[in-house]
């Protein structure tokens, strides 16, 4: 790829991943992930007994509390929680535990682009530690759109901000055996292909966010691997590792 | 043995509207399998929409928008500020969407309904990523005075697809905003001239007599759909969002850019083909929307 980034990658170059679990001594789950100089810290307690309100007691609720580096939250957090709330709920079995609230706590430790999926991914490997019961795992990730229509991977936050779009995307990281049936397949067309959450922000045409889909899917990939690889069983009766 | 086969065994047996409450997404599943909704629309087509401008006589700008029985107002005022040192040649627009307990039976008084930041937060996200409102314009005199826009949105009714109507309501306020007279006092600020004196002469020359309106240029227009099992559900009401989690939120503007597709989780998960469904049902609908917004500027202008 011609275009130069700051930080000497390639446009397809995801920056030093490293993930450590089991870090906080009194969360029933906790791990840290950082993505270069990104890093989220994610502590997981419950599930505890009841619901909240306007929650359906039928199903466990998840509660997401996201702590900025500095300061109250405000707008921008609050829509964080809900993204990662409703992104956490569509892989967990939320019917195993009914009427039960776990909650996840994400504390931003520091921000250089893609905070998001950053956190995304922690609080995923936070579950796995806590041995809450998965479908699937989840892998996020950030596409930068450069303004050559190139499509950037992982950007820091010099990137976001200088770039013209980017898109927050989050793929499944599953094994095809533990599909539901009919729920994901359309067409026969293969599972990996289809996004759990996708966020972006500034204007693209439609082929561009087509383009930056393919990208983060293979970039996903990657990260899976990655991610499974960080999460060994801690015992082998740990049910709770997804695959 | 579970209880859809127990609902499929009664439904021949009980009233419509006790089934439509005891099994609710049966009830919708059994409508879809015959490509209808429950209200009788086809599962591409959203509710008939209105817009009426001016609703709120004291403001600068103002909308009220309906899709089905959601309601949203939107107006907008203006104030004279001084711009910050690093934008001296802009001004600002603000935006808050608001849920006042009138709206839905799940908003309590006192604490702020969950939805509302969110929404908030996306639509400010959405209007300044589409470019429509070009901040120099609300410039008056560079680096001394410029426009300050309070654009509120108050939900009156929650039948869902909140974003949508927030976004219809809040692009139309916009089209509809006309900035009020300004002049320069003695002490040299800008302040604005209040109504009253615009039949008698004024002592002071207007600063911007020329320039009422605000130019928008690429309008964004979005459209809210369910995925549930292989069907796309365009515009849903609160019933059916309360049974059926996954959404997905396209905005697209009037030149077929993408501005933001916005999916929060979900049980279902979006393939690409289901992506590019529910982009062609959002081009549709931005070419009704457009219309209706075109048909309601012209309204006024002839009033």
């Amino acid at each position: 790829m011609e275009i130069d980034r700051v930080d000497g990658r390639t446009a397809n170059q995801l920056r030093p991943l490293a993930c450590s679990r089991n870090i906080l001594n009194r969360a029933h789950g906790s791990a840290s992930w950082s993505q270069g100089d990104t890093k989220v810290l994610a502590a997981v307690y419950g599930p505890k007994v009841g619901t909240k309100k306007n929650e359906n007691p039928e199903k466990a609720c998840i509660e997401v509390i996201w702590k900025p580096k500095t300061g109250q939250i405000g707008k921008p957090e609050k829509e964080y929680e809900m993204i990662v709330k409703r992104t956490l709920q569509s892989i967990c079995v939320l019917t195993i535990n009914p009427n039960t609230t776990t909650s996840v706590i994400v504390q931003v430790v520091n921000d250089d682009g893609s905070l998001l999926p950053c956190a995304i991914n922690a609080a995923c490997a936070a579950l796995v530690d806590a041995g809450i019961p998965l479908k699937h795992l989840a892998v996020a990730i950030c596409c930068c759109l450069a303004d050559s229509g190139c499509v950037l991977l992982d950007p820091t936050k010099l990137e976001e901000q200088k770039t013209k779009a980017f898109a927050y995307l989050v793929f499944p990281n599953l094994t095809l055996s533990i599909l539901p049936e009919g729920s994901l397949k359309v067409e026969g067309e293969p599972v990996e292909q289809a996004i759990i959450t996708s966020v972006t922000q500034g204007a693209m045409s439609v082929d561009d966010y087509l383009h930056c889909l393919e990208r983060g899917r293979a970039a996903s990939a990657k990260m899976s691997a990655f991610l499974r690889r960080s999460l060994p069983p801690q015992n082998p009766s740990d049910s709770s590792r997804a695959g | 043995m579970g209880l859809p086969d127990a609902s499929g065994d009664l439904s021949s047996e009980v009233e419509v509207d006790a089934f439509r409450r005891l099994f609710p997404l049966r009830f919708c599943e059994r409508h879809l399998s015959e490509s209808i909704r429950p209200d009788g629309r086809p599962l591409g087509r959203a509710r008939d929409t209105t817009i009426a401008l001016g609703a709120v006589a004291s403001a600068d700008g103002s909308a009220l928008a309906k899709i089905g029985s959601t309601t949203m107002l939107a107006a907008i005022k203006m104030e004279v500020m001084t711009p910050s040192m690093e934008s001296p040649d802009e001004g600002c627009l603000a935006i808050d969407f608001h849920m006042p307990p009138i709206c839905s039976p799940i908003v309590r008084p006192g604490r702020p309904a969950e939805a509302s930041p969110v929404v908030s937060k996306q639509l400010s996200d959405t209007i300044s990523s589409s470019g429509m409102v070009d901040l120099k314009e609300l410039s008056l005199v560079s680096g001394k005075a410029a426009w300050m826009a309070y654009l509120d949105i108050y939900c009156l009714d929650a039948d869902r697809a909140l974003f949508d109507a927030a976004l219809l309501s809040a692009v139309a306020a916009l089209s509809h905003l006309q900035f009020p007279t300004v002049s320069l006092n003695e002490d040299g600020r800008v302040v604005v001239v209040v109504s009253e004196e615009d039949g008698g002469k004024l002592e002071k020359e207007p600063v911007n007599r020329e320039k009422r309106k605000l130019t928008l240029k690429s309008i964004p227009f979005s459209l809210t759909c369910i995925l549930h099992k292989n069907y796309i559900l365009a515009d849903p009401t609160a019933e059916e969002e309360s049974i059926m989690e996954t959404l997905v939120t396209v905005v697209l503007d009037s030149s077929s850019q993408l501005i933001s597709l916005y999916k929060p989780g979900g049980p279902v998960l979006a393939n690409t083909s289901v992506i590019q469904d529910s982009i062609a049902l959002t081009r549709q609908r931005v070419r009704e929307l457009q219309k209706i917004l075109d048909e309601a500027n012209s309204g006024m202008e002839v009033d």
